[in-house]
């Protein structure tokens, strides 16, 4: 295999780290909002994910900072035309990170509030963003001979890329239920089970739906994003099952798989392409063409083969480690 | 102001509002798992107070500093689109080296750390902190090698074809002689942040608790004892990474005037070549920075700054110039005078003075005294701004010292930025960020002043379940949210 092939792939797997991860903790924020009916649920629902969430979020990171390494024009441009749309990703994600930490550390209500919608719109937002963006990089923008986007934010924000958006905001949403329903205890656990099987239908409907119209963008579509397409309905499908038997371990996994098979979609329809432009084809991003050099891929790899396994293992250490449910009596 | 200005205004303030969080990170992290080795090693409730008290001052700090870190992490693709590109191929490897190697490892096991108390087994309870704390090493030492390289690019040839500088040897760039003189500098200078807060931290309480015995933590007489301990490490951590920085810096001048030796001119405001050069104190220059009006000097000091000799020539600015236009072409080769000159002195003076408060509060707590005026209390609470300022100087210093250049002799920072930014959209961001960062700054402050001020907490040791997770799988969780 190239080694550009290679860290395509490899991306595409940081970037499905990301959203199986943070999107069961995307999904849990959004929860905080109606779903917990006090704060004391409230309280649970944050538990749940407070050993994790800042170790999912590095996912992202990694992803960025991998792309810069291994493919710095597609970083050089992709960053620059999603210029807007970034803004408000970071700044929500900077809300919620800090609310996590500082929500119980004042003691008004008001204080806690306040807190509480920066989780909610810090978990919503940066769901719904991110998948516009990465529709965008399927669908592609207008470069010029220089690679330089020349467009405004109507290039990026079409009608594909919003229910991109949508996508990804609702299965992190079933995602963050499943993940409740393991997770706590009670009347939590059951209503988030309830929650999960209302949400199901309407959500396999608009992935289906996406990913349909991504497959048909391409006059020859890819065997392999078919494919994972249909392992992502599938699953889905699975996992409402799951949950209806009150299986919660297999309805989490099953979103999981879910959440992995469409991140997989979009990423093999996009290769061999990183960014195609839609102004002439001959101007648009390839793993080849956007590609850092050999050497550098050499040096990256190295690193990178040791390590993505070492931080998978200890992740997973550590969500062994607080595999315990949790509820309401739990919080002093 | 063009799309330059606003992304370098951009760049300044969100990068220097990071590195108020970043020393402080580093530094406590460090602090607080000694805090917690000597707890697990004594088994003395008060280390076990302190850890906890100054583990609180941590968390809060980290947040803010996670969360501005992110924004770093995407600005470079967003604002200086023609920079990553050029660089790119070299500059990528150690930022994701940074992420994968250490913002891993600083993320998940501090985690584990606020979650761990009373859940996990002590000891690996303790190392999870000590990883963290490595984790901020390393991702010092990472972001610090891509810094570098701008500053002195090794290791790298230009394709010219491809427009880019390609990189030939990692090993260069991780050994650049530049990192491997500024990494102990920045780490010796965060370590006189976090031992400014806990020395002031601790003083402070010292002061109170003698000033009104009675309303100082009634209850609590073990307090005055590990504040006194605290005052302690605190103030010779300042002293230790005062010395360190000193030696440190001694040895950077040096390496500055060999690779980056207008940044060295325009430090000193050193016009003509001389030999041997005097160090200035103080210089009152025209407006524009172009000339020394009046100065006080010490003669023969720069030479030995630069160059390790009394009489060592030190070129000044306007023979550099020249060369440089020989070199590069026309244009203006030298930074900003007046703020290259004017922030090394502050960043040494900042630090000089930290260090002198530090002295002091070990020479005031001599043998059980504690001071009581109220000017005790007032010259405690600057100590931990002196070395933060002192940090947010020397970076200003060192990146504006490197103007015109975004990478040293090789790009100019006009051709570094987004052809696709706007004034619209650059300034839409500045002003989002500027206004959110002035926000958490201010609420950061509140949250450590807050925390800090009850004294320690009241710590009732919990028995550690090991096994048994089913018999008491209904008790309240030690630390949550
Ligand atoms: C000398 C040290 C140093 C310097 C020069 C910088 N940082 Fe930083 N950064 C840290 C030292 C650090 C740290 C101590 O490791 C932090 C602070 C709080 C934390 O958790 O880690 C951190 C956090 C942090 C994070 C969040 C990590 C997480 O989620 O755990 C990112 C993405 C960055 N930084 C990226 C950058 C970039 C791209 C910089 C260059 C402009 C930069 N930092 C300058
Ligand atoms: C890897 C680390 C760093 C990189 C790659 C980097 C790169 C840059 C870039 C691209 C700019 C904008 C161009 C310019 O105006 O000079 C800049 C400016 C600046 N940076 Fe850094 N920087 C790094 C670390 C830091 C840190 C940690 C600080 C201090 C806290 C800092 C302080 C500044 C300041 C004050 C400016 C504004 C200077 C000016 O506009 O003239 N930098 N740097
Ligand atoms: C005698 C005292 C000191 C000397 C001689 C000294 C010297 C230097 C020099 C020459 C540089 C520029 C390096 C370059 O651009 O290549 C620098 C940078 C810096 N200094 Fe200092 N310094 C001293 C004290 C301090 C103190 C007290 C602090 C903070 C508390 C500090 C913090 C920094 C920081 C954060 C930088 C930027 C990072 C770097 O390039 O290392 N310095 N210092």
């Amino acid at each position: 295999m190239e080694l550009s092939t290679f860290w395509f792939l490899l991306i595409a797997v940081l970037w499905t780290g990301y959203l199986t991860l943070e999107g069961f903790d995307f999904g849990v924020g959004m929860l905080t909002r109606r779903f917990a009916r006090d704060d004391t649920e409230r309280r649970v629902l944050i538990n749940t994910i407070g050993p994790v969430w800042d170790g999912n979020e590095v996912w992202v990171i990694t992803a960025v900072g991998a792309t810069f390494a291994a493919f710095p024009e597609w970083y050089a441009t992709a960053w620059s035309a999603y210029y807007l749309p970034l803004v408000l990703i970071l700044l929500t994600l900077i809300g919620r990170g800090l609310a996590f930490e500082y929500r119980a550390k004042g003691d008004t209500e008001t204080w806690r509030r306040r807190w509480d919608l920066v989780i909610f719109v810090g978990s919503a937002v940066p769901a719904f963003v991110w998948g516009v963006l990465l529709a965008a990089f399927v669908q592609g923008l207008p470069l010029d001979a220089g690679h330089d986007f020349v467009g405004n934010l109507g290039d990026v924000v079409t009608p594909y890329t919003l229910l991109g958006g949508v996508v990804t905001l609702t299965l992190a949403l079933l995602h963050g239920a499943h993940y409740l329903g393991l997770k706590t205890v009670g009347d939590i656990r059951e209503r988030a089970r309830r929650l999960a099987g209302r949400l199901a239908v309407p959500v396999a409907v608009v992935l289906a739906g996406f990913l349909g119209w991504t497959l048909l963008r391409d006059d020859t579509p890819s065997r392999l994003a078919a494919a994972t397409a249909l392992i992502a309905v599938a699953a889905i499908a699975a996992g409402a099952t799951a949950n209806a038997r009150g299986r919660e371990g297999w309805a989490f996994t099953a979103t999981f798989a879910t959440v992995a098979a469409t991140a997989a979609t979009l990423f093999a329809a996009l290769y061999p392409d990183v960014l195609p432009s839609t102004l002439d084809a001959a101007n648009g991003l390839t793993t080849a063409n956007a590609s850092s050099s050999d050497y550098t891929l050499t040096v990256m790899t190295w690193v990178a083969v040791p390590f993505v396994p070492a931080v998978l293992a200890y992740q997973s250490w550590v969500y062994w480690m607080f595999r315990q449910r949790i509820g309401v009596q739990h919080i002093p | 102001m063009d799309v330059l200005d606003l992304a370098r205004w951009q760049f300044g303030i969100t990068t220097v509002v990071h590195f108020f969080f970043v020393p402080f990170t580093i530094s406590m992290a460090f602090l607080v798992a000694i805090m917690q080795s000597v707890w697990m090693r004594t088994k003395s409730e008060r280390w076990l107070r302190l850890t906890k008290f100054f583990g609180k001052l941590l968390l809060i700090n980290l947040a803010v500093g996670v969360v501005t870190g992110l924004v770093q992490e995407f600005q470079f693709g967003m604002n200086w689109s023609d920079f990553s590109r050029f660089v790119g191929d070299v500059f990528g490897a150690p930022l994701a080296m940074e992420a994968l190697l250490a913002f891993y490892l600083e993320s998940v096991f501090v985690g584990v750390w606020i979650f761990g108390w009373g859940r996990i087994p002590p000891k690996i309870h303790l190392a999870t902190i000590w990883i963290t704390a490595c984790g901020t090493l390393l991702s010092a030492y990472f972001i610090l090698a891509a810094n570098s390289f701008m500053q002195n690019p090794v290791g790298y040839e230009i394709d010219e074809a491809a427009g880019r500088a390609e990189l030939t040897d990692i090993w260069a760039v991780l050994t650049n002689k530049v990192l491997l003189i500024t990494f102990p500098h920045t780490i010796f200078a965060a370590f006189m942040v976090g031992g400014g807060v806990v020395a002031a931290v601790a003083m402070w309480h010292l002061v109170r608790g003698a000033r009104s015995p009675d309303d100082a933590a009634p209850g609590k007489p073990s307090d005055q004892g590990a504040f006194r301990t605290a005052l302690r490490i605190g103030a010779v951590t300042v002293l230790v990474g005062g010395i360190g920085v000193a030696i440190t810096g001694d040895t950077q001048g040096k390496i500055m005037t060999e690779v980056q030796p207008m940044k060295m001119a325009a430090a000193e405001a050193l016009y003509e070549t001389q030999q041997p050069a005097p160090f200035s104190l103080f210089t009152v220059g025209t407006l524009d920075g172009s000339e020394a009006l009046y100065s006080i000097e010490i003669p023969q000091l720069l030479s030995f700054l630069g160059t390790g000799s009394f009489d060592g020539e030190v070129r000044g600015i306007n023979d550099l110039q020249a060369e440089y236009e020989e070199l590069y072409g026309p244009g203006d080769y030298s930074p900003n005078i007046p703020v290259t000159y004017w922030t090394f002195r502050m960043m040494i003076t900042m630090g000089g003075l930290a260090g002198l408060i530090a002295l002091w509060q070990l020479w005031a707590t001599r043998r059980g005294r504690v001071p009581t005026s109220p000017w005790a209390l007032r010259i405690t609470t600057v100590l931990p701004i002196l070395p933060l300022a002192g940090n947010a100087f020397g970076w200003i210093f060192t990146e504006m010292g490197r103007q015109p250049w975004l990478v040293f002799g090789l790009m100019p920072t006009a051709s570094g930025i987004s052809p696709s930014s706007t004034t619209t959209s650059v300034f839409v961001s500045l002003a989002a960020f500027t206004v959110l960062y002035a926000g958490l700054t201010w609420l950061w402050v509140h949250l450590l002043l807050k925390h800090a001020r009850p004294g320690l907490p009241d710590v009732t040791p919990r028995p550690v379940r090991e096994e048994d997770e089913d018999a008491d799988a209904d008790k309240p969780l030690s630390f949550a949210y």
